[in-house]
């Protein structure tokens, strides 16, 4: 069995965005970019289903730039088998990275495609979820367990009120949530024989799909800054805050 | 514009996020509910006295019982021949069968959304709220989900809106629901408490975190939240996970204990009106956004605390 992970080149989760002024968007020129934290988990999760030999075949798939390169080699370093890259400079919509993923599934059969349950660049939580309709597969969203068992797989699922378990029949869609697994780091022979790994170049083109924006983006701004308040020198003080505010 | 609303339920009663849903849709135009579920008619009655709703669509059928996306977004992508727009609370559930519903439809949908701005046009947050983006839509019907803390909600009585049953196409047959750990607590619900005691790694285990916390709580009748830290280190389920991917709450008061006030964290409660950071770290990063600080071990602190409310 073969799975696809779809790994996104995002700001890395340590930086604190800033907002250009001209209201465009947020500023990336020389920022730290990193593989999008459940990406990672994604990976991980691909490489122990591997290891406990219940695949064969990891194949990383990024949608962006050229420099998206360094984001599936990291994949590859982790332990993914080879890596493909579908290279824009533009932003692509999820509905569009879907549809991107949709023609790669038809030509690559995997019986599972793990995705991260949401990108920390435009939090939209929605690629993996239009991947499996546009399939006609079945998701388990938000993963904390993954079984596979014969031809079905098992997902336990993070939900508001606590723990949901799923059977899906494969081939399926599975987005990963935080509690999933702890991704390892890349050794760094790992990190050199990755080097090697094959790494497929296209373009949206090839895939016949048009990623045209179906959300125009009229201006980007910062949320209303908090002001730092007062520090209260003990708990009496605080108590007495709590009472004027009437909550005590 | 006629808009779709989903209710969320458990098909016994309705939950409260389908309140600021119908609100967030109300600005939008006619608001239509879908009860989707089995054996749920009461959430149907219940959901056709909001104040405002236009119609009741209900689905009862086995196989929407557990509202498995593959069951339920087919069922939805017929309703929406005759709407306009399809409206889901930004809970685990909207977020999952709402991105299907949009797929299937061909729609880019607009996630969590904080305003309506125009017919097409909506504000939400990106890079977990530190940027607000304005965005329009192009498509020809929309698919949204919205921000539970952003909307009032709206009147859960004094509406009378007829209930039509509608059929739908029943079980894909690609998944079944095998079982779920819900949790129970007395405790008022996170997403809609008006106070919240939330705990960090500071609290140390599961043990600590019940005795230092739960007092506290119980003391001001609060909800009880966590930081990422607290909930993988196993103090608390995941449920109570509060930030940019766990629970979004905004409740009058948030206590936070022993959190350091990462940006993922802030994400989820910086909305909330009054902030109290509890910490033994001047400089935390909690104490930026917090409007009342005290710098102190939070060991000593909070059970003098709760003896002195
Ligand atoms: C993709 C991704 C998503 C994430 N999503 C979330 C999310 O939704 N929610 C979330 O919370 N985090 C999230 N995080 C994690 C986030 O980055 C932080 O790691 C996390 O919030 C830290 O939790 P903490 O503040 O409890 O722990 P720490 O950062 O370790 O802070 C502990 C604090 O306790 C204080 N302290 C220690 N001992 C005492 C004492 N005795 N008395 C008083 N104070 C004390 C310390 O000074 C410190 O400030 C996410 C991270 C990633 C990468
Ligand atoms: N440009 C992209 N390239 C590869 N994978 C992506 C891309 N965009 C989104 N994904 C995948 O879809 C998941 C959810 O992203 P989103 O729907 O944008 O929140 C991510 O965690 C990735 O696994």
């Amino acid at each position: 069995m073969k799975i696809i992970v779809p790994v996104k080149r995002v700001i890395d989760y340590n930086v604190k965005p800033r907002v250009k002024s001209d209201g465009t968007g947020v500023d990336l020129a020389n920022v730290k970019m990193s593989m999008n934290p459940f990406d990672e988990i994604a990976v991980e999760e691909a490489i122990r289903l591997k290891e406990a030999g219940k695949a064969e075949e990891i194949i990383a798939v990024s949608v962006g730039p050229a420099k998206a390169q360094e984001t599936l080699r990291t994949a590859l370093a982790m332990g993914a088998d080879r890596a493909i890259l579908v290279e824009t400079d533009a932003e692509v919509e999820p509905l569009a990275v879907a549809k991107i993923l949709k023609a790669i599934v038809a030509e690559e059969n995997p019986g599972l495609v793990i995705l991260g349950k949401q990108a920390i660049d435009d939090d939209s939580n929605q690629t993996g979820q239009m991947l499996a309709a546009l399939l006609g597969r079945p998701q388990g969203t938000f993963a904390s367990k993954v079984e596979i068992d014969g031809d079905s797989v098992a997902v336990t699922r993070e939900v508001d009120g606590g723990l949901e378990t799923v059977r899906l029949a494969m081939p399926a869609i599975v987005t990963t949530d935080l509690r999933l697994n702890e991704p390892r780091y890349a050794s760094l022979p790992n990190i050199m024989k990755a080097k090697k790994k094959p790494l497929d170049s296209k373009t949206p083109a090839d895939f016949g799909v048009d990623i045209a924006p179906r959300l125009k983006t009229l201006k980007v701004s910062e949320p209303p800054v908090r002001q730092a308040g007062i520090k209260v020198p003990d708990v009496d003080a605080l108590v007495a805050k709590l009472k004027e505010m009437g909550v005590a | 514009m006629k808009t779709l609303v989903w209710v969320e339920h458990d098909n016994a009663s309705l939950k409260d996020a389908t309140l600021a849903t119908v609100t967030a849709a109300a600005r939008l135009g006619e608001v239509h509910l879908l009860v989707a579920g089995s054996g749920c008619r009461a959430v149907a009655e219940a959901a056709a006295q909001i104040a405002g709703v236009g119609k009741v669509h209900l689905a009862d059928n086995a196989a929407y019982e557990h509202g498995l996306a593959e069951n339920v977004a087919p069922l939805i992508a017929d309703l929406m021949a005759d709407h306009d727009a399809f409206v889901a609370p930004a809970t685990t559930t909207g977020k999952n069968v709402a991105p299907r519903v949009a797929a299937l439809l061909d729609v880019m949908q607009v996630s969590d959304i904080l305003s309506v701005e125009g017919e097409k046009t909506f504000t939400r947050p990106i890079y977990a709220g530190n940027a607000i983006a304005t965005v329009e839509s192009t498509d020809a019907k929309l698919v949204i989900t919205v921000r539970g803390t952003a909307f009032e909600k709206a009147a859960a009585t004094g509406g009378s809106a007829a209930i039509e049953d509608v059929a739908g196409p029943g079980d894909a047959g690609l998944s079944s629901f095998v079982g779920a750990e819900l949790a129970k607590s007395e405790r008022p619900e996170l997403t809609s408490a008006k106070i919240v005691v939330s705990g960090g790694r500071a609290l140390k285990d599961a043990a600590t975190f019940e005795e230092y916390i739960m007092p506290l709580a119980d003391k001001l009748g609060a909800g009880v939240g966590a930081s990422r830290a607290a909930v993988d280190a196993g103090y608390v389920p995941n449920d109570y996970q509060v930030g940019q991917t766990g629970k979004i709450v905004a409740p009058e008061v948030y206590i936070a204990v022993g959190i350091s006030g990462a940006i993922q964290h802030l994400a989820g409660m910086k909305d909330s009106k009054t902030i109290i950071a509890i910490n033994k770290d001047e400089d935390a990063p909690i104490f930026q956004v917090a409007d009342i600080g005290l710098v102190a071990d939070l060991f000593n602190a909070v059970p003098e605390l709760t003896g002195k409310l």
